[in-house]
């Protein structure tokens, strides 16, 4: 163990690595799964390991190649990283028993080997990217996910599915341009791309060269916010996710946008918040004001959606918004409650494109007009996704009302009333979406067309059971969750100028 | 379907030399320019010649599909083993100077073995990237 303990930066990406290479070698679905499931439940006891030495005793610094920082790439996670790293990997580790059979019945037998190959070369590139502590590093591992991401889109049984992956290649590799153009000023004013390096570089002597450095910043916060689906940069997201094979929208939706609203904070927080001071420059307006617009205009269009995966798609764009509003209020209370809803949302919105999958699974649709009743079919199902959907609303219990509480908390220490009004209504109209879809699936009685309908294997129906019940489980208990998240937070803001 | 005789002659005597080029462009990268990826290149390159001249059968005779698509994974695997190499010798993850006596030579090999990680997946990638290409119409 004590041989293991310092190498588990580089291990938390190395082993889903050679998980990926091993999948392609072995070229068959079943072995190909069994290995994705043996990388996905170790990545948790690695990622958790991390954080907790985070926690007791700061970040931790990796050196590739023996190379001391910052000639070499250096690895670092702290508190931050650690709770996205735990995120990300337990998602993957909890949803993987379910993509067995919704992938054997989603995706070809032939390309399956490759399904969980492009799954592993995901894990491995979302995991990097909170991992490095190397801004060019953080790019490579951004096109390695993306790269992957593509793929996965595109192994959609819909020919419709090869259009959204081409859309969404065409704006993600124009984000992760932009997000390079930026790194490459960077680079150019302080001749460093270590993160830790750069942000000691640009310390206040630079605030006469501001011109380049905000030229950096709005080329990253234009890129990243891409590849997160900020509002009105979006386009890409409802598409992608709703052709997608189901399961691959349940591990984006909960995982990717994530990912980047990592790099949108660790560059504002711990890279830009230091080398100028905000408050000169409209960012953290812009970002509220487009986030309070991705709460209401995609609710708004969330509400109008025939196709329930679509629905669900739009409603990511609005709930991206809640989780950008912490990031633009920029205050203990509002990050952190930026940051606690990456997680509950992660979770909910993952057991909500779970059970979707689960839906297709038996009913081979997921129009609203073809799901009448369902809940009286698969009241298991149904129910885990109606916990799901109230976390969505923000119902007090659930872990959606956590974050709003956080929020309307962050909102109200600024003194924007406005702004707390907005944050519920808001809601009202999650509500309004939420409902017509209850309303369709409880309160009608069964057609004819769902007759053999009934509730999935057991291998399909415990992930959802488990992130339904984390939904509850952490609208109760939230050390943690709220508590980690507002460590982070403290760490982020206590470095700002 | 026949094949013009002196594009194919042609194309067999000149064959072994692209590898050879290949190969020296491997081995020079050290000096000068060249390295993994150009060289992949390079061969994947002969293979594609002797498809579009002599025929796709010729070159699946070559260069079977099976085969290209492990050298995918196959390149990656020795990359990354080469890391992880460091790790079980008790440094840390890409450190070559605990693959031979002394830290120089170490890189060296270590160099040496991640070139040849990207030369066979680049020469898998190019290959296969043709086939799948080619073999659409089929």
């Amino acid at each position: 163990m004590n041989a293991v303990w310092p190498h588990l930066p580089i291990l938390q990406v190395v082993i889903p690595l050679f998980g990926a290479v091993l999948a392609g070698f072995l070229r068959r679905p079943g072995p190909a799964f069994a290995v994705a499931l043996v990388v996905s439940w170790l990545m948790p006891l690695i990622a958790g390991a991390m954080l907790w030495q985070a926690l007791a005793t700061g970040p931790i610094s990796y050196h590739i190649g023996s190379w001391p920082p910052p000639w070499g790439i250096e690895y670092r996670v702290d508190v931050l990283g650690g709770f996205v790293l735990v995120l990300v990997s337990t998602v993957g580790a909890v949803i993987m028993p379910f993509a067995r059979r919704s992938v054997a019945f989603e995706v070809e037998e032939a390309q399956q080997p490759w399904f969980y190959c492009m799954y592993l070369l995901c894990l491995t590139g979302l995991l990097g990217i909170v991992a490095t502590g190397d801004a060019f590093n953080a790019f490579v591992f951004l096109e390695v996910s993306s790269l992957s991401t593509y793929v996965l889109v595109a192994l959609g049984r819909d020919r419709r599915a090869l259009l959204a992956a081409f859309q969404y290649l065409i704006m993600g590799t124009i984000g992760a341009t932009f997000y390079i153009i930026g790194v490459g000023l960077l680079y150019l004013l302080t001749g460093t791309l270590n993160m830790v390096d750069m942000a000691a570089r640009l310390g206040p002597e630079w605030a006469g060269h501001s011109r380049a450095i905000v030229a950096a910043l709005a080329f990253i916060t234009v890129g990243v916010s891409l590849k997160l689906a900020l509002f009105p940069l979006h386009a890409w997201l409802p598409n992608a996710y709703a052709y997608a094979p189901s399961w691959v929208t349940a591990f984006l939706a909960a995982t990717a946008t994530k990912v980047a609203i990592y790099v949108l904070v660790r560059f504002f927080f711990s890279i830009f918040g230091i080398a100028i001071d905000f408050r000169d420059l409209p960012v953290a307006e812009i970002i509220l004001a487009l986030s309070v617009a991705a709460m209401f205009v995609a609710s708004l269009i969330a509400v109008f959606q025939t196709d329930l995966k679509r629905m669900l798609a739009y409603s990511s764009v609005a709930q991206i918004g809640y989780i950008t509003l912490g990031i633009g209020l920029a205050n203990q209370a509002g990050l952190t409650g930026g940051l606690v809803h990456v997680v509950n949302h992660a979770l909910m919105k993952a057991a909500l494109f779970l059970a979707v999958g689960a839906i297709f699974f038996r009913v081979r649709s997921v129009q609203l007009s073809d799901l009448a009743g369902i809940g009286r079919k698969m009241p298991i199902t149904m129910t885990a996704f109606t916990i799901a959907c109230l976390g969505l609303v923000g119902t007090p219990g659930t872990s959606g009302f956590i974050s709003k509480w956080y929020l309307a908390t962050g909102a109200f220490d600024k003194g924007w009333w406005l702004l707390v009004f907005l944050i519920v209504g808001s809601s009202l109209i999650a509500l309004v979406y939420v409902g017509r879809v209850l309303e369709v699936v409880w309160l009608r009685e069964p057609s004819a067309a769902l007759e053999n309908a009934s509730d999935p294997p057991l291998s399909m129906l415990l992930p959802l059971v488990v992130l339904a019940a984390a939904t509850v489980y952490f609208g109760f208990e939230t050390q943690w969750t709220a508590g980690i998240a507002g460590t982070a937070a403290k760490d982020l803001i206590g470095g700002l100028r | 379907m026949s094949y013009d005789l002196v594009l194919r002659v042609g194309t067999k005597l000149i064959l072994p030399f692209i590898l050879l080029f290949a190969l020296y462009v491997q081995f020079h990268g050290d000096y000068g320019p060249g390295g993994g990826f150009q060289a992949g290149v390079i061969a994947a390159s002969m293979v594609i010649l002797l498809a579009i001249t002599c025929g796709l059968d010729l070159a699946h005779r070559i260069a079977p599909q099976a085969m290209v698509q492990r050298m995918v994974p196959l390149g990656v695997l020795i990359y990354a083993g080469t890391g992880v190499a460091g790790i079980l010798m008790g440094k840390n993850y890409l450190d070559y100077s605990v693959l031979a006596q002394n830290s120089a030579s170490g890189h060296e090999l270590g160099i040496f073995l991640v070139e040849a990680g990207v030369l066979i997946t680049v020469a898998g990638t190019m290959t296969s990237l043709f086939y799948a290409f080619v073999e659409r119409g089929r």
